[in-house]
């Protein structure tokens, strides 16, 4: 359940972030995913609750970006798609492949007040 | 307006949202109170923050720590069971001579693996990780003042037993090593695909019990290249001490690696 200390992560990054651009609330806070990251969805969305309790987003709704998993292929060259760490190249079969995006775990926006 | 399909409730909370990286680009710049003069006073704040930030950033202070001291750390994962910890006694029991060994131990509770690898005569600190089901950069680097480090060292993390969450918390470690014995089966780096993504190095233990046990070797091997394909392996038998050669061998290699470019 490592979605857990990523929460508190978040939490300490609102409560740094309301120090210096001055805001006592947030209302949502929108987190980008990748595909291929190790972030299960519904745990994070599941403790979310928990660990914001008391805090300046007790009341904050979440938003999910998904970032769709991509490589390109060390044989081919070209990009294909991935959902999971061990796909193989779409184009040639080859399982070389070069994570391009799809690992994210990032916040890119809050809405704040 | 939604940048997807142009919808405009842009209140998508807890719902996932499929987008590309090109298009999610178009997500970013929405204004919700647009045209809402009676709203409250809320506003949008952009930004980049991943969400390993913190660990991340005690994670480069740790690095820097063991480049300018000479000291070699290995972050050493697996599941419960996978003999981590015997290995690392068997290996200070031969290296011991050589250069100077410490150990953290990660598990939830009890000081058993630690008293286990101080009656080997090396230093070792406990970590009790309480409900926690890893080890992170912060703690890494309260246990290595604790611990007091020789210089020119090797220091052996070892990780709680977990072969999922371990994999995404940098310690600040040259390496993580991957443990994984013949009596779990073959197909787990496809089954926890995030570790084994993450480690250099895969250690295939218990190869002694390999003649009782449904475990092919050339699957798991291929597995393991499937997600990583640049990872190295080496297998051996902690216990029996076959083919332990390669892995202490390896370890002196990376470790006058590491004092080489220590003493420049």
């Amino acid at each position: 359940m490592h979605e857990l200390s990523l929460l508190e992560n978040v939490r300490s990054i609102l409560e740094e972030h309301a120090r210096s651009q001055h805001f006592q609330a947030v209302e949502n806070i929108t987190l980008e995913i990748g595909a291929l990251s190790c972030v299960e969805l519904e745990a994070l969305t599941f403790a979310f609750e928990a660990v914001m309790k008391d805090s300046l987003a007790e009341h904050a709704e979440l938003t999910f970006k998904r970032i769709e998993g991509q490589g390109r292929c060390f044989e081919c060259g070209q990009l294909t798609p991935m959902t999971e760490l061990y796909d193989v190249c779409t184009h040639c079969g080859h399982f070389r492949l070069e994570i391009v995006s799809g690992l994210e775990m990032k916040i890119t926006e809050l809405k704040v007040r | 307006m939604c940048g997807i399909c142009g919808c405009s409730d842009m209140s998508f909370s807890g719902k996932f949202i499929p987008v590309n990286k090109a298009n999610a680009l178009l997500f970013t710049s929405y204004d919700s109170n647009q045209g809402d003069e009676s709203a409250d006073k809320s506003r949008l704040i952009q930004m980049e923050v991943d969400l390993l930030d913190k660990n991340n950033s005690y994670a480069a202070k740790n690095r820097l720590y063991f480049q300018e001291h000479g000291v070699f750390v290995l972050n050493l994962v697996s599941s419960p069971g996978a003999g981590k910890t015997t290995l690392l006694v068997e290996t200070i029991k031969i290296l011991k001579d050589f250069f100077p060994i410490a150990v953290i131990e990660g598990d939830q509770q009890t000081q058993h693996d630690a008293d286990r690898i101080r009656a080997t005569g090396v230093r070792a600190l406990q970590i009790n990780t309480g409900r926690a089901c890893h080890l992170d950069a912060q703690g890494i680097g309260v246990a290595v003042a604790k611990l007091g480090i020789e210089n020119n060292s090797f220091l052996a993390i070892e990780n709680v037993g977990n072969l999922v969450c371990p994999s995404a918390f940098d310690l600040g470690e040259a390496h993580k090593v991957v443990v994984l014995s013949v009596t779990e089966g073959d197909d787990k780096p496809l089954k926890y695909a995030d570790m084994f993504y993450a480690a250099d190095l895969m250690i295939i233990n218990k190869i002694d019990l390999l003649p009782y046990v449904d475990f092919n070797m050339d699957r798991c091997i291929t597995f393991a290249r499937q997600v990583n394909p640049s990872i190295h392996i080496i297998e051996l038998s902690a216990t029996k001490g076959d083919n332990f050669d390669e892995w202490t061998n390896w370890l002196r290699v990376s470790m006058q690696k590491v004092i080489k470019s220590h003493a420049l």
